[in-house]
């Protein structure tokens, strides 16, 4: 007797996916920091000591305790506190969930629009497809980032701060998500191409299903491996514009910061001494990307899709 | 070739226009410019007749066509801040950013060649580990991030009192570790020289070199992570091609294969793909410079966008717009040109 479940794990577990990431110790351990990362994000509201978005728990005395281990720490604070007064571990794990639920929000966002408009050129071609890839191809060549801080930048003006700052998360989500489509637009397309061209497409044509049918229950599934392996660069890519433009200015306000504007706010500071308010949040960064990248390198590797090569 | 080369060049204006519809709407939609021009004392009725007299009446593709028009005469309004017209705003910001831009190029361009052709020719090697390792890790650094750490490390100092000083090789390893910092970490300095226009260059001065230190290689750091991996995919690829193994066999010595033979076909994808990225730079130096306070065209936007100086805004766009289709045409026209195996009518093989 087997249940679904059990013959699901074994289909895992046989799986090359499985046998090569078991024999990989730089795709386990970047998977075991990312796990621990997400879900510390995710129990932050329970882990973390205090709640940094509570301004009645902040003491301004507090500011700038440094972590620690130096001279002049409080044990209350292991990882010191920033220029308000805020406990800096708190404000991390909390920064960490806000950059997690942009970068997730986003890349979500970015393979809706990428896998419709990517499925659309790639299988019906000629002009809707000379039209998508034509803008998709401009779009690129402004560069993401530019295209992600000149949309940011009007938001801004014609929200004004404040109501920017209020629906900050999801305007980013909407600014990643819009200025990084083109991406998984064209690696959707590439594989579509090559896939239309196989002859179980041709016999779902003969039985008379129709378009959309054949597009996304046929095409589709058969180009997810390549979807994923650029999904999760695009991640680690979403997570770097997010801290950019939260950087700029351009983001998430320092009541309720991500790790972006966590740096922002602790760059005021460096010149006086305090380094810990810019370089903790900073380095969860750079190890969160870096993590979620080394996780893309391998499963490129492994999946080894034809990525659309710019 | 022609049809080439037309395709190309009304491909550009076609994405030149769209960029000033973009930014037309964004000065339309953005502020009143009434608003700007006269106080609260001003009565309806005057305000309707002034609204009148400047035209913001007249329906918007007769609006578009004198912003359009003024544009092509290189008129793109007057900064509310700096109370000048915003083209010789940017004249005057612009030597800072391109300063900065040809600095990185210069390291990029010196660091990247040999590392990524030394990584290509050995991909086994430790050394060649050890670069690609560092220039994963170099990629996922924010490159605000690098150049905060750059300004900790150089400018500020560290100091390092962790090791036991009575011992010999902790006072040693305290003081290896340990920076003096020092390094300019804010703005050009003063001694620029005055070179043409609105050219005040920092390259000929020593204090204005150190200035340009630190900025430079942050600039660089977030390239040339990308331009290693690129110039050493590219020339594995010659290197697995017929030719290169013709030339083996004939006995060719490796030195001249790798360097006469396979970098001359390595270098033509790279100097493409290049100098689009080298457009693609200037969206990062708008994070270099706010970080270091540095006086360019991408501080002056950032200092727009909160002071609310719309025709500045608008301005930037623009002229970022029009470097931007300049430099990817050019590129696609060269590449045209000295490759013969692109479609030259431009369809996706």
């Amino acid at each position: 007797m087997m249940t679904a479940t059990v013959s699901r794990w074994a289909r895992v577990r046989d799986s090359f996916l499985w046998y090569s990431f078991k024999r990989d110790k730089v795709a386990i351990a970047s998977f075991i920091v990312l796990l621990a990362m997400v879900l510390s994000a995710i129990f932050a509201p329970l882990l973390a000591p205090t709640n940094p978005y509570d301004l009645a728990l902040i003491d301004i005395m507090n500011s700038e305790l440094p972590p620690v281990g130096m001279s002049g720490a409080d044990g209350a604070f292991p990882l010191g506190t920033d220029a308000q007064g805020r406990d800096m571990l708190s404000t991390i794990l909390y920064g960490t969930r806000v950059s997690l639920m942009i970068g997730f929000g986003a890349v979500i966002l970015q393979a809706v629009l990428g896998i419709l408009f990517g499925l659309l050129a790639g299988y019906m071609g000629g002009r809707v497809d000379a039209v998508l890839m034509r803008i998709a191809d401009v779009q690129l060549s402004f560069s993401t980032l530019m295209v992600a801080i000149i949309v940011g930048a009007v938001f801004k003006a014609s929200f004004g701060s404040l109501m920017f700052g209020e629906i900050a998360i999801y305007m980013l989500i909407f600014i990643i998500g819009v200025a990084e489509w083109p991406q998984i637009a064209r690696t959707v397309r590439a594989s579509v191409l090559a896939e239309k061209k196989k002859e179980y497409v041709d016999a779902a044509k003969v039985m008379g299903f129709r378009t959309n049918r054949i597009m996304f229950r046929h095409i589709l599934p058969n180009t997810l491996s390549p979807i994923f392996v650029i999904g999760t660069v695009q991640i680690a890519n979403a997570i770097i514009s997010e801290a950019a433009l939260s950087f700029l200015g351009l983001g998430m306000p320092e009541t309720q910061p991500s790790l972006g504007s966590l740096i922002k706010s602790g760059f005021d500071y460096i010149q006086s001494g305090s380094w810990w308010i810019t370089l903790l949040p900073g380095l969860v960064l750079v190890v969160l990307v870096l993590v979620i990248n080394l996780l893309g390198d391998w499963l490129r590797d492994v999946m080894n899709p034809r990525l659309y090569k710019g | 070739m022609l049809a080439f080369l037309v395709q190309r060049i009304s491909q550009a204006f076609l994405v030149m226009f769209v960029i000033s519809m973009i930014a037309f709407a964004i000065q339309d939609g953005l502020g009143d410019p009434l608003q700007e021009l006269v106080g609260m004392s001003v009565s309806l009725e005057e305000r309707d007749a002034i609204r009148e007299d400047m035209g913001l009446n007249d329906p918007i593709y007769v609006q578009y066509a004198r912003f359009a028009g003024n544009a092509l005469q290189g008129d793109l309004g007057i900064s509310y801040f700096y109370g000048k017209p915003t083209l010789q705003v940017i004249a005057e910001h612009l030597p800072a950013t391109l300063e900065l831009v040809i600095g990185a190029s210069l390291i990029i361009l010196v660091f990247s060649v040999p590392i990524g052709v030394y990584a290509a020719i050995r991909p086994q090697a430790f050394l060649s580990k050890f670069f690609m390792g560092i220039s994963t890790v170099g990629i996922s650094i924010p490159v605000f991030l690098t150049a905060i750490m750059l300004i900790q490390l150089f400018s500020i100092g560290v100091t390092i009192e962790m090791f036991p000083t009575d011992t010999g090789w902790g006072a040693w390893l305290n003081g290896a570790l340990s920076t003096d910092g020092g390094l300019p970490s804010y703005g050009r300095g003063d001694e620029l020289t005055h070179l043409f226009g609105t050219w005040n260059s920092g390259f000929f001065s020593s204090d204005g070199l150190w200035h340009l230190v630190l900025p430079c290689v942050s600039l660089a750091s977030i390239m040339l992570p990308l331009f290693i991996r690129l110039i050493r995919a590219e020339m594995m690829e010659v290197l697995q091609s017929d030719y290169i193994r013709y030339a083996r066999a004939k006995g060719l010595s490796s030195g001249r294969i790798n360097f006469l033979h396979a970098l001359k076909n390595t270098m033509l994808p790279v100097i493409t793909v290049g100098g689009v990225q080298l457009g693609i730079m200037v969206a990062y130096t708008i994070l270099t410079e706010t970080v270091f306070q540095w006086p360019g065209m991408g501080l002056m936007f950032l200092e727009a966008i909160t002071r609310s100086d719309i025709p500045l805004i608008v301005a930037y766009l623009m002229v970022v717009g029009l470097v931007f289709v300049i430099t990817n045409t050019i590129v696609d026209l060269i590449y045209g040109l000295v490759n013969p195996t692109v479609k030259l009518t431009g369809k996706k093989a």
